[in-house]
C-alpha cells in the first residue's frame, strides 16, 4: 500500500528530505543469526559464461539491419565562435548520408546555457558536427572534409587562473570576479575563533589532486532505432530511466515512446549517469534518414568529452590539543566543473564528517574553465577531500609526536555531526584494529615522525613505509525502486527490475537475494535488468545505491510472490499458510513435516494463472544515518635514486553491513584500490595552458595501472549486518574502497622518505624533488 | 582560421580481397588496405567478442591469436593476414548450442571472478591462452609478466592472476 512519507535521500554526500510516495516494506531485516543458503555465499557471476565467451552483447556490439555509423566532429580550440561550416565536400563523399551542424539540428538546449550543437565552443573536443555514413571509415573520412571557420577566443584552463578577476570570461553573464559557477557553498558549526584559541598545535597546508579520467573500457555511445514514432535506444549507461527522461525531454517525446536498454556495459564509474549528446545526435540523424544510427565515441573522444574527476585544490587548517583532540577544522576547496559540467561535488564532506570536532568551517568553491565537462567519478569529491584531510591528519600527528592511527582513534566521531543524529551503526574502530593487525602497524618504521628511530636514509637504494587513511561515505540507498517476480508454469521465476550491472555483479547478487527469499535454487531464476520497457523503475546505479536500494526491493517482490504461493499451498494442503515455509523448492508444514508440496507442483497446477510478486523499496529510517566506514593501510617501497614508488600491499578493512557475495564484493574492493593507486601514482590529464589543448588523450600517455603496478590487496569485511539500513542489512560498496587509498599511499610514502608530498600523482619527479628538499 | 581541407587521396586504392582462416573457417573478405584485423572481425565478420577499447595498441582488449601468437588486432592490418589463421574468443567455446562447453581458461575466469565489466575479458583470455601455450606452468611473476600487455580498468588483476594460475593447473591435468 502506497503512502506519502518524508524520507531522507542521500546521494554522493548530498542529503535532502523528500516527501515521496513510498510503499510499505513490512519485512524485518535478515539478522546476523538468520540461516542463509544463497546470501553471503561466494557465488560466481550468473552471467559469467556470456562475459567469457564474447556472447554478451554490449551497446557497442549492437548491429541492426540498415544501420548507419555516426561520428562527431569536435573543436580543436578551447574557446571559439564558429563563423562558418562548409559541409559540401563531405556530403559529396560517396557513402555519406547526412550531416548535422548547429544550423540544422534544431534548437535543443544543453547544460542550461548552451545547445546540442552550439555556435560557440568552450573546450577542446566540444561537439561541432555529426556525420552519418554507410560505414564507419567513410564517416571518419568525411570528418576531415568538413571545413570549419573559427573565430578563436581567449581561453583559460587552469583553475586558479580562471578564478582571477581578469580571466577570460567563459560564459556571458557571469558575475565579475572570475568564472564562479555559483556562490561558494559554505558550512559552519561551532565557533571557529574559540576552536583556534583552544589549539595547542596547528597545521596548515594546501593539497592538490589531478584531473583523472574514468577510462571505462567501453566508451560512451548509443545505437538508436525508430519504429514509426517509437524510439529504442541501446545505451552504455548506468541510468536507463534517466536517459529515457532525458531523451524524451530533449526530443519532445512522451516517455511511453522511448525505450532505453542497457543489458551489458563495459564500465561507467559515474561517467554514464546522464543522457549524452551522442544519443540525441543519433536519434535526430536516425529520424532524418529513416535508418538506425550507431554512435560510439572513440577513445580520444572519450578522453576529451566524456567526463572526468576534476582537479581540486584544498587548503586545510587543523588545530588540536596536546592530547590530539581536534579543536577546529577549516577547509576551503577550489575545483571546476569544466566549461559546462556538473559541479557541486562534496570535496569538503570528509572535513565535516570524519572526526569529532565542535568547530568546523568549510567552503567549496568552483570556477568554469575551458575544459571538458566534469562528472561524477566514483566517490566524487570525497576522494579529493580525503586525500587532503588524511594527509593533514598525518602531518598533525607528526607535529604532536603521536601515532597517526592513535590520533584518529582519539578523534573518533560517534555521531553524524552535520546531520546531528546517530549512525545506524559504526564499526570503524574495528576496521582500524583489524587493518592494523593485518598490515603489521605496530612494527612499522616511521621515519616521518621526529621521535622515530632507526629510519635509514640511504643516498640510494629503497626505503619502505606504511601509511593509513580513513573513509566515510553514504551507501545507505533509498527509494524509489521497484521489482517484479513472476512464477512460470514450470516452477521457474522471472525477476525484473530496472537496475544496471556495470561489472559490479548486480544480476548475481540480486538473484541470490531472490533465491534466498523464495527458497529455490538460483538456477530457477532468470533476472532481467536494464530495460525501461520490461522492468519497473529503479534508481540509477551510482552513489553506491544499487545493493542497498534494489536488494531490499527484490527481496520484497520475492516475498510477495512467496506469500501468494504459500496461500495457494495452504488451500491445497488445507492448512494455515502461516504455518508453511519453503526451502529448496519444497513447501512444508511446520506442524506436520509429512505434508509437503513443491513449488513446481503448485506452478504446474495453476498453469498460466500467474503469481506476480511486487516489491518496493521502503523508506529510510528517519532517526539514524546509514553510512559506510573503512580504513585502508598501505605499504610502499620508494626507490630513492629514481623516485619510483611501488605499492606492495594494501589492507582494505570496510564496514559495509551484510556481505551478499564475498567473491564479487572483494572484486569491487580490489578494483577501487587499484583505480585509486592509479590516481595516487600515475594518472593525470595534461593540459597545455598556451593552447588550451588536452595533450595526453590516450592510454600511452595517460597511464593506467598495469599488472606491474598493482599491489596485493587484502579485503576485510568488518561488522555485522546493518539491520536498521534495509531488509537485507547490506550497504553499498561501489565507492567506499576508492576513497582512502590515495591518502594511505601518500602517508606511506611520507613515512618512507620523511618528506610530505602534497600533490598527486606521486610521480618520480615529485618524489625526487621532495627528497632533494629533505637533504 | 580555416582548417586545411584534406584531399580524398587519403582514401587509397579501395577494397582489395584477402583470404584468411578465422576460427578454422576459410573466409574471403574485401577490405581496404588500411582496415585493421579488429575492424574486419567486428564489422565484416560480426565477431563482436573481440573488443575495441584503445584502438592504438595500448590496452590488449583486442587480443587474438594469429598463427597461434597473441597479437593486438587493432595494430594488425587485415591484408597482412592473407593465408594465416586467426583465433578469436568465439573459437574457444564448444559448438553445441544448448550446452556450450567452456574452455578451462574461461571456467577459471568465472570461478575466480577474474573480471568485472567483462569488456577486457576476451582479450585477457586470449592472452592467457597464448601464455599457457608457451609456458604450461607459469609462476606468479611469469603470469604478471605474461599478462602485462592487457589492461583492466575495473582492476580485476589480482583475480586474473588467480584465474590464469587455476587454468594452468586444470589444463596440466592436475585439477
Amino acid at each position: 500500500m502506497a503512502k506519502l512519507v518524508k524520507t531522507k535521500v542521500e546521494f554522493e554526500g548530498h542529503i535532502r528530505e523528500e516527501e515521496v510516495v513510498v510503499e510499505r516494506d513490512d519485512l524485518t531485516a535478515w539478522s546476523a543469526a538468520s540461516p542463509m543458503t544463497h546470501v553471503g555465499e561466494p557465488r560466481p557471476r550468473i552471467d559469467g559464461p556470456a562475459r567469457v565467451t564474447g556472447a554478451a552483447e554490449y551497446t557497442s556490439d549492437v548491429r541492426l539491419p540498415r544501420m548507419l555509423w555516426g561520428v562527431v566532429k569536435r573543436s580543436p580550440h578551447p574557446h571559439a565562435r564558429i563563423r562558418a561550416i562548409d559541409t559540401s565536400p563531405a556530403r559529396a563523399l560517396p557513402g555519406v548520408v547526412d550531416i548535422l551542424t548547429h544550423e540544422n539540428c534544431g534548437d535543443i538546449s544543453w547544460y542550461d546555457e548552451s545547445r546540442l550543437l552550439d555556435s560557440t565552443v568552450r573546450y577542446h573536443g566540444e561537439e561541432v558536427a555529426c556525420i552519418v555514413a554507410e560505414d564507419e571509415q567513410t564517416a571518419l573520412d568525411a570528418l576531415d572534409l568538413i571545413a570549419v571557420e573559427y573565430e578563436v577566443l581567449h581561453h583559460v584552463v587552469d583553475i586558479e587562473a580562471a578564478a582571477e578577476p581578469t580571466a577570460p570570461q567563459i560564459h556571458p553573464g557571469l558575475k565579475p570576479g572570475g568564472n564562479r559557477t555559483a556562490e561558494p557553498s559554505t558550512y559552519l558549526r561551532g565557533n571557529m575563533e574559540q576552536g583556534i584559541s583552544e589549539a595547542d598545535v596547528t597545521v596548515a597546508a594546501s593539497y592538490r589532486t589531478p584531473c583523472a579520467l574514468h577510462s571505462s573500457f567501453e566508451t560512451h555511445g548509443s545505437v538508436v532505432s525508430w519504429e514509426a514514432d517509437e524510439l529504442t535506444v541501446w545505451d552504455s549507461t548506468q541510468n536507463i530511466f534517466g536517459v529515457r527522461s532525458g531523451v524524451a525531454s530533449k526530443l519532445g517525446l512522451p516517455l511511453a515512446k522511448v525505450r532505453v536498454i542497457s543489458r551489458y556495459m563495459g564500465g561507467g564509474f559515474g561517467s554514464k549517469n546522464d543522457v549524452g549528446k551522442y544519443t540525441i545526435l543519433a536519434a535526430i540523424a536516425s529520424r532524418r534518414t529513416g535508418r538506425p544510427v550507431r554512435i560510439m565515441l572513440s577513445r580520444e573522444e572519450e578522453f576529451l568529452s566524456a567526463g572526468h574527476r576534476p582537479p581540486a585544490i584544498v587548503n586545510v587548517e587543523l588545530g588540536a590539543k596536546r592530547d590530539g583532540r581536534l579543536t577546529f577544522i577549516r577547509a576551503r576547496s577550489l575545483s571546476t566543473p569544466g566549461a559546462h559540467g556538473r559541479g557541486g561535488f562534496q570535496v569538503c564532506g570528509p572535513f565535516r564528517e570524519y572526526y569529532q570536532c565542535d568547530n568546523v568551517e568549510t567552503v567549496q568553491d568552483a570556477v568554469y574553465t575551458n575544459t571538458g565537462p566534469a562528472c561524477a567519478f566514483r566517490a566524487p569529491g570525497y576522494v579529493e577531500g580525503t586525500f587532503a584531510l588524511e594527509s593533514a591528519m598525518d602531518e598533525l600527528a607528526g607535529k604532536l609526536g603521536m601515532d597517526p592511527l592513535e590520533l584518529r582513534i582519539r578523534n573518533h566521531a560517534e555521531r553524524n555531526q552535520p546531520r546531528d543524529m546517530p549512525y545506524s551503526q559504526k564499526h570503524l574502530l574495528e576496521a582500524y584494529e583489524q587493518g592494523a593487525t593485518a598490515i603489521g602497524w605496530k612494527g612499522r618504521r616511521d621515519t616521518a615522525s621526529p621521535t622515530a628511530t632507526g629510519g635509514r636514509h640511504a643516498a640510494s637504494g629503497t626505503v619502505r613505509g606504511i601509511g593509513m587513511a580513513s573513509q566515510g561515505w553514504g551507501g545507505g540507498g533509498s527509494p524509489p525502486s521497484y521489482a517484479l517476480v513472476r512464477l512460470n508454469p514450470d516452477g521457474t521465476f522471472d525477476v525484473m527490475t530496472g537496475t544496471h550491472d556495470l561489472g559490479t555483479g548486480t544480476k548475481t547478487v540480486m538473484t541470490q537475494v531472490a533465491a534466498e527469499e523464495l527458497g529455490v535454487g538460483m538456477d530457477r531464476i532468470r533476472i532481467t535488468i536494464g530495460d525501461t520497457l520490461t522492468c519497473p523503475y529503479s534508481l540509477l546505479s551510482a552513489g553506491s545505491l544499487t545493493v542497498p536500494s534494489v536488494g531490499p526491493t527484490v527481496r520484497a517482490a520475492a516475498h510477495d510472490a512467496k506469500r501468494q504461493i504459500l496461500d495457494i499451498a495452504g488451500s491445497l494442503l488445507d492448512v494455515d499458510p502461516g504455518r508453511l515455509s519453503v526451502a529448496d523448492g519444497v513447501i512444508s508444514d511446520s506442524g506436520d513435516s509429512s505434508r509437503t508440496v513443491s513449488v513446481d507442483e503448485i506452478a504446474a497446477k495453476i498453469g498460466n494463472y500467474m503469481v506476480i510478486g511486487k516489491g518496493a523499496r521502503g523508506p529510510n529510517p528517519s532517526d539514524v544515518s546509514v553510512n559506510t566506514f573503512g580504513a585502508q593501510f598501505a605499504e610502499v617501497e620508494v626507490d630513492t635514486s629514481t623516485g619510483e614508488v611501488r605499492v606492495l600491499r594494501v589492507v582494505a578493512a570496510h564496514e559495509l553491513g551484510r556481505v551478499l557475495n564475498p567473491l564479487t564484493l572483494s572484486s569491487q574492493i580490489e578494483g577501487g584500490v587499484f583505480q585509486a593507486a592509479g590516481l595516487a601514482l600515475m594518472e593525470e590529464r595534461v593540459l597545455d595552458p598556451a593552447t588550451g589543448r588536452f595533450v595526453n588523450p590516450n592510454f600511452s600517455e595517460y597511464r593506467l595501472p598495469t599488472t606491474f603496478d598493482v599491489p596485493k590487496v587484502e579485503s576485510l569485511f568488518v561488522g555485522p549486518p546493518d539491520e536498521q539500513s534495509n531488509n537485507t542489512g547490506a550497504k553499498g560498496a561501489g565507492e567506499p574502497p576508492i576513497i582512502p587509498t590515495a591518502a594511505a599511499i601518500a602517508n606511506a610514502v611520507s613515512s618512507a622518505i620523511g618528506v610530505r608530498i602534497r600533490e598527486l600523482p606521486l610521480t618520480r619527479e615529485r618524489v625526487l624533488a621532495a627528497l632533494k628538499e629533505r637533504r | 582560421m580555416i582548417e586545411s581541407m584534406k584531399s580524398d587521396a587519403i582514401r587509397g586504392p579501395g577494397r582489395v580481397p584477402v583470404r584468411l582462416k578465422v576460427n578454422d573457417r576459410e573466409v574471403e573478405l574485401s577490405v581496404e588496405p588500411r582496415t585493421t584485423l579488429l575492424d574486419a572481425l567486428r564489422q565484416e565478420l560480426n565477431l563482436t567478442g573481440t573488443k575495441r577499447v584503445c584502438d592504438s595498441g595500448a590496452c590488449g582488449a583486442c587480443t587474438v591469436l594469429l598463427d597461434g601468437e597473441a597479437v593486438y588486432s587493432c595494430m594488425t592490418l587485415a591484408i597482412t593476414c592473407e593465408g594465416r589463421s586467426v583465433e578469436t574468443i568465439e573459437s574457444l567455446t564448444g559448438s553445441s548450442a544448448d550446452a556450450p562447453a567452456l574452455h578451462p581458461i574461461q571456467e577459471a575466469f568465472i570461478a575466480e571472478d577474474g573480471y568485472q565489466c567483462g569488456f577486457c575479458t576476451p582479450g585477457q583470455i586470449m592472452a592467457a591462452k597464448s601464455l599457457l601455450a608457451r609456458n604450461a606452468a607459469p609462476s606468479h611473476e611469469e603470469i604478471r609478466r605474461g599478462m602485462s600487455g592487457n589492461l583492466c580498468r575495473c582492476g580485476a588483476y589480482q583475480k586474473i592472476f588467480a584465474a590464469v594460475g587455476r587454468a594452468a593447473h586444470e589444463m596440466s591435468g592436475e585439477g
